[in-house]
């Protein structure tokens, strides 16, 4: 079950494609098997000396299935590789490794026009996503107009018939970015990317240029455009209660990898792998504060330590840096995306994600013959305090 | 801290117990602040009156554009240059910060008060080392010399939990990663032991494990050494986790303002009771967020009477006469004030809430 310690292009085990269809049924409508993006980094020159480029690792060796209709989450920290999956699965980025299919047909890297048509995407940023010399109508003529989505003589009523959708009239029409608020902006962003009819929509962290009492307007918007079109959603997002709100699946990713996917519910209410753990443990709740406030005797924090660099990952499992039940495995065996046995959908990749919970005992005893950089069980933070 | 002279304290210096200090540590009263612009005179702040008590930490929440920025800017003295101070007082431990000078204020800045920003990779200087950054206050303001300052610098780039600090003295910022980075801008500001440290939406830019340890840190520092803070955010839920009190801006001007608990899970403000039911929380999922409808007002040409009436639910035709300062609420725990006029509403709709979902 574990893949050798290491390997660029990862476990690439078809397990992933076999949840999503365990979910709904049907074979998924896109697809990435082992798929891996890195860029190069530092000068050529130096390079050359040294004869090797230095590659940091963005997406790792990912497997992941949308089926038609989902709504799927891709969460992780910055850094962890989600935007760069999204960018590649959008066929903004080519991959290194790996295949992206598409309703069972391989994406090739140049994709036809067409192909791209049916996966769409909407950016954090409104302000910097709309081209500033385009009126709002102008933009979406040229879209249209250049994908031959309708006839010349309908493109007025169906722009009219798009911003009426995403909650806005026939008078934006005429305006310019500029004289939009931040979320008209970024429904301006989301009729653009629906004009295209696509199946997929790709939205990367959309809500979080916003305000909060804007972001509510944008995501029940998202919500609602589900039901209507019958879209299927993958949504960046670095806020998990979004996520919660939004995503019937979530993926979790780690340093180029993903550690957990599992449906929604199941993820909040029992996840696996300790960085999903920690990650659940870290988000400030507002509902019965009285419970979630730091106190003075508190114990250590959620998650110890920073994110390793993409550079430099570890050999083994990639979060044991950081991990409160890292074990000796844990340092030379790279954990693959396994599946729960009772609950196929739920996948995660840590050596201990469906075996009982190593108890506090049974971690001093290696704790004690061979202590690894981060002592288990003991979050860092605390020790260094003493 | 018992005598009532303990309310002055004379020396710079870590407090000895716990947060209890007769009297607030810091006052502001009825503070204003305008900035001219080509359009009109710019009312930023209009109106805010604030105290903040030794050891506690104070919430200050509101939309961007609501002069929670400049509220924490003219406190500490570094507004821009086209906003002043037009009336108003700033009591810090007995001394009305207003009149002083900038050079008198470079006298409070760092033993009394200090800031931590937003970016901390814009407030850091990219070509000091970090360990002489955090050195410069102790060695300016309370005449230490080069090596017992590094050393002071050492001792507190371990407290804020910068691992290897003997080696991380001498990296710079862009060495460090943004979590660590904030450990240093947390750690400068506890250079001179201040009073008080002013938090400019210290964790928005940072993820979500790293806030957890920034915010752990900073309520570890306030319980440990009694020093108070005031917290800006817009982040309902850090408000929650981490601060004992909440005031709530809008336009301007507080609209609420209470215990952490009972303005968050209680709204007395129709404001306050839309940012709780906007804001997605993990715990408490809804069908459907209610957002709030219209866009935050003009602060050239604020509308008349309460300032939020055009965005209100529930507002009558006296909300958009008569003007709304905040009055107390009758049975509430210490300063538990709103400033709508038919609160009650409120009351009865987050009962409604509470049977809802």
């Amino acid at each position: 079950m574990t893949a050798a310690a290491g390997q660029p292009g990862g476990p690439g085990t078809g397990a992933a494609l076999d949840g999503a269809a365990g979910v709904t049924g049907t074979a998924p409508l896109l697809s990435a098997a082992g798929v891996a993006v890195s860029f190069a980094v530092g000068s050529a020159l130096a390079a050359r000396v040294r004869q090797q480029q230095r590659l940091l690792r963005a997406v790792d060796g990912v497997d992941l299935a949308l089926a038609r209709g989902e709504a799927l989450a891709l969460v992780g920290e910055s850094g962890s590789g989600k935007s760069t999956l999204a960018l590649a699965l959008a066929g903004l980025r080519s991959v290194d490794q790996g295949e992206i299919r598409f309703d069972g047909r391989v994406l090739p890297t140049r994709r036809s026009r067409a192909d791209q048509r049916r996966i769409q995407m909407v950016f954090q940023d409104p302000y910097s996503s709309l081209n500033p010399r385009l009126t709002v109508g102008g933009m979406l003529r040229e879209l249209l107009r250049v994908h031959h989505i309708v006839p010349s003589g309908e493109v007025e009523a169906y722009s009219t018939e798009l911003l009426t959708l995403v909650g806005l009239g026939p008078d934006a029409l005429p305006a310019y970015p500029r004289q939009f608020s931040g979320g008209q902006r970024q429904r301006v962003a989301i009729a653009r990317a629906l004009a295209l009819r696509p199946d997929i929509l790709v939205a990367d962290e959309p809500v979080s240029a916003l305000d909060v009492s804007v972001q509510a307007t944008i995501l029940n918007l998202l919500r609602d455009l589900r039901g209507e079109l019958g879209l299927t959603l993958l949504l960046i997002s670095h806020n998990l209660a979004v996520v919660r709100h939004l995503c019937d699946r979530v993926a979790v990713m780690y340093l180029g990898r993903i550690v957990e996917v599992a449906p929604t519910e199941q993820l909040f209410s029992n996840p696996r792998h300790p960085y999903t753990k920690g990650l659940l443990a870290a988000i400030p709740r507002l509902a019965d504060s009285a419970s979630s406030q730091i106190t003075a005797a508190d114990s250590g924090p959620a998650v110890a330590g920073d994110m390793p660099s993409a550079l430099r990952i570890p050999a083994g499992c990639r979060f044991r840096t950081r991990c409160p039940i890292a074990q000796e495995i844990c340092e030379t065996a790279d954990p693959a995306l396994t599946q729960d046995i009772g609950a196929p959908a739920h996948q995660a990749a840590c050596h201990f994600a469906f075996t009982a919970a190593p108890s506090a005992a049974a971690l001093a005893a290696p704790a004690a013959a061979a202590p690894p950089a981060v002592a288990p069980g003991v979050p860092r933070q605390q020790q260094r305090k003493d | 801290m018992t005598g009532p002279d303990m309310t002055k304290r004379g020396t710079a210096g870590p407090a000895a117990a716990g947060p209890a200090v007769a009297g607030p540590m810091l006052e502001v009263s009825d503070l204003h602040v305008q900035i001219a612009a080509r359009h009109g005179t710019v009312r930023a702040v209009d109106g805010v009156s604030l105290e903040v008590a030794g050891g506690e930490a104070l919430g200050l929440v509101g939309e961007s554009g609501s002069g929670k920025s400049m509220t924490l800017r003219a406190i500490l003295g570094v507004l821009p240059p086209e906003a002043r101070i037009t009336s108003g007082q700033i009591v810090l431990d007995g001394v009305d910060l207003v009149p002083l000078s900038n050079s008198d204020l470079n006298h409070i800045r760092g033993p009394k008060m200090s800031m931590v920003f937003q970016e901390p990779m814009s407030a850091l200087n990219p070509v000091m080392r970090v360990g002489h950054q955090i050195a410069e206050g102790p060695r300016v303001h309370m005449g230490y010399s080069r090596s017992k300052a590094a050393e002071r610098a050492l001792e507190l780039m371990r407290r804020v939990g910068i691992p290897d600090p003997e080696r991380r003295f001498r990296a710079y910022p862009h060495e460090f990663s943004g979590g660590m980075r904030q450990r240093v801008m947390i750690a400068i500001a506890l250079s001179c032991d201040p009073e008080i440290i002013l938090c400019d939406e210290p964790t928005t830019a940072l993820d979500v494990t790293i806030q957890d340890q920034i915010l752990r840190l900073l309520a570890r520092l306030c319980a440990d050494s009694g020093v108070s803070l005031i917290f800006v955010t817009h982040d309902l839920p850090v408000v929650a986790q981490l601060c004992q009190r909440v005031a709530v801006m809008y336009g301007g001007q507080l609209v609420e303002t209470g215990d952490v608990r009972e303005v968050l899970l209680d709204p007395r403000h129709p404001y306050t009771l839309g940012l709780v039911r906007s804001a997605p929380d993990v715990e408490y999922v809804r069908n459907s967020l209610v957002a709030i409808p219209g866009s935050p007002p003009s602060l050239v040409t604020p509308p008349s009477g309460c300032r939020f009436h055009p965005r209100c639910e529930f507002a009558e035709e006296d909300c958009k006469v008569q003007p709304t300062p905040l009055r107390e609420l009758p049975g509430g725990s210490r300063s538990r004030a709103t400033a709508c006029l038919h609160y009650e509403r409120c009351q009865d709709a987050v009962a409604a809430d509470r049977v809802g979902p």
